[in-house]
């Protein structure tokens, strides 16, 4: 699966504009003088996905900050005579190899993969938009320039890339280095979504208009052009937390990211492998966590899409 | 259109040697010695040290590097290990292993893929449809690793249904393995046939197939599934690279001796040469397959006008 991929599967749009008349009716033309975003969170209020999605994300996030809320336990606290414990009263997920306590070390696993999903999309996506805008906007030698870069990227896929790296590059890898090359390998796809949202922006006449008024380009780019092709990249965004997080487990999986004794989920499964048939809880607990996490972003994205994409208004 | 191919073919060339070069760059940064870690705790004699620098030209700048590896490349040499057996003959020893993981995936993936997504879009908002969207959220959010070892958890070991790792029992082995290793593009698949579809179902030709009197299975199997394949065919072209690269994970589960494990061992034992060799290798076909989908495209619809 490669990023283009995802990326054209998650902007292009199915779902119906109203169901029914009914639902016409209920939401009169008056009411619709609202911004696009007023009128995407009305309708997101009532969709059973978005608010699934959204409780979900909010625990994990509590999760992430406060884990000690959820847990009174140590997670770095380990008494090897409780080695490889099944899951019990005292031990709801059991224990690890160690004698840790394996549900402390699940929560505070949220840590480490919110943090880097949200690091590594917040900057991608800052890189995208600043260089995004420029190559949409300008377009000529600086698009050319910009958009051959980003065909370079494009080629090497992320975790082939991101194993090469992280093994070669870093001596030792904690969540800044991961951050990094995952950031390096994740801006090319963020990228072409916005210079294309820009392009298109760009021809609208409201853009002229202020052209003609002798508005500055940077603040046409920033007051004109990016509110109005800012949706689909919110929606790329909020589903690329997800992939972020599955990619940062991945390669942890693999023996190229996160090293001991960061706790990660990826890096809990990694060590679990060995032991699927002695201790499959060591394995079941992170991989239901992980994927429950990826899952909530990535039906967020698709509820924020369905809400926000204006083609389907 | 042979204007356009030749246009496409010739912005392939920056981007191949902008893109192995990236990789060169990033595989020889590693610190360390490479040929210290080849004599283990032994010191070497300089003159032996001397002989395998110049050997692997480890003493040019890396750009000229680079360039004598390259001008190996194109006469089919992608160099050798450090014990010198060329990367070549490792490719082609593990090369046939993906490929037919891949394929198998492709076809598992292909076949239901676009079955369930036709199936979910023919009755939009329906029963089917509405398991088949939730279905494939679902496997899309499972990262693989996890979903392998699930699977060989419970079918491998479990119920014993197909042999849990390696490759000794021919085909069959590769099977489970594959159904995984596509698991993911068959959402994608079903996901994509399925907007395609629906989008294409709203179509003005659609209503006057229906008007004049067609059966809802002509309209639906002959006139609006053509067009809906478009997007769904050029997946699956871009796809075959994809699998290919996407293979490392699933056969590091399953243990099974592909590319993607060579690339990785390679990293491991810090043999720039075969990840090199390798990685180069497989971003040629991941570059292919992106260029067959412009191409396809470009022929499969001809509203698409390319200048």
């Amino acid at each position: 699966m490669s990023d283009r991929d995802r990326e054209r599967l998650f902007t292009s749009s199915p779902a119906p504009v109203v169901a029914s008349f009914e639902e016409l009716e209920a939401e009169p033309i008056i009411r619709r003088e609202g911004s696009l975003y007023a009128d995407a969170w009305r309708q997101l209020r009532r969709r059973p996905m978005f608010i699934i999605s959204g409780v979900l994300i909010v625990i994990l996030a509590v999760m992430a900050i406060w884990p000690g809320l959820f847990t009174r336990a140590d997670p770095r606290a380990c008494n090897l005579a409780d080695s490889l414990l099944r899951p019990s009263s005292e031990h709801w997920f059991g224990t690890d190899v160690q004698g840790c306590d394996y549900y402390a070390r699940t929560i505070w696993g949220a840590r480490v993969s919110i943090t880097i999903g949200v690091l590594v999309t917040a900057c991608s996506t800052l890189i995208a938009v600043l260089l995004g805008s420029m190559a949409g906007y300008y377009g000529g030698w600086v698009d050319t320039v910009i958009a051959r870069l980003t065909d370079i990227w494009f080629a090497i896929p992320t975790i082939l890339g991101g194993i090469v790296i992280l093994r070669s590059v870093f001596s030792t890898r904690g969540l800044l280095q991961v951050s990094l090359v995952l950031i390096v390998l994740g801006w090319p796809t963020m990228l072409r979504l916005v210079r294309s949202a820009v392009m298109a922006t760009k021809e609208m006449d409201y853009v002229d208009a202020a052209r003609a008024l002798g508005v500055r380009n940077f603040r046409i780019i920033r007051r004109h052009i990016l509110p109005n092709a800012v949706a689909p990249v919110i929606v790329y965004a909020t589903i690329t937390v997800g992939v972020i997080i599955s990619a940062e487990a991945a390669l942890s999986f693999l023996g190229v990211g996160l090293q001991l004794p960061a706790i990660s989920w990826g890096l809990m499964i990694s060590v679990a492998q060995n032991r699927i048939l002695t201790a499959p809880h060591l394995l079941l607990f992170p991989g239901a966590f992980l994927s429950v996490t990826v899952f909530s972003f990535i039906l967020m994205g698709d509820a924020l899409r369905d809400a926000l994409d204006p083609r389907l208004r | 259109m042979g204007r356009y191919l030749i246009r496409r073919l010739l912005q392939f060339i920056p981007v191949f040697f902008g893109a192995t070069l990236l990789i060169f760059i990033m595989v020889w940064a590693i610190p360390g010695d490479p040929i210290a870690a080849l004599a283990g705790d032994r010191v070497l004699p300089e003159q032996v040290v001397q002989q395998i620098r110049d050997r692997y030209n480890l003493d040019d700048p890396l750009i000229v590097q680079y360039g004598k590896y390259m001008g190996g490349v194109f006469q089919g040499d992608f160099g050798e290990d450090f014990r010198g057996r060329p990367v070549t003959d490792l490719l082609g020893q593990r090369l046939p292993i993906t490929v037919r993981l891949a394929l198998l995936a492709f076809g598992f993936e292909v076949v239901l893929g676009i079955i369930a997504g036709i199936l979910a879009g023919v009755r939009k908002g329906g029963f089917v449809d509405n398991l088949v969207l939730i279905s494939t959220l679902v496997v899309i959010a499972i990262p693989i690793f996890v979903l392998g070892f699930l699977a060989q958890l419970l079918l491998g070991v479990r119920f014993g249904w197909f042999p849990v790792s390696g490759v000794q029992h021919g085909l069959y082995s590769y099977l489970l393995p594959a159904m995984v290793l596509g698991s993911v593009s068959l959402a994608y698949i079903a996901r994509l046939t399925r907007t395609s579809l629906i989008e294409n179902l709203r179509a003005d030709y659609v209503r006057t197939a229906t008007a004049k009197g067609l059966s809802r299975r002509r309209v639906v199997g002959i006139h609006t599934f053509r067009n809906s394949m478009i997007p769904v065919v050029t997946f699956l072209a871009i796809d075959l690279g994809s699998l290919m690269g996407g293979a490392i994970i699933t056969e590091t589960i399953f243990n099974i001796p592909g590319l993607g494990r060579a690339v990785f061992e390679g990293v491991q034992r810090q043999e720039g040469t075969v990840v090199v060799g390798i990685v180069t290798f497989l971003v040629l076909v991941y570059m292919m397959a992106n260029l067959l989908v412009d191409v396809l495209y470009a022929v499969l619809d001809p509203r698409i006008r390319y200048e």
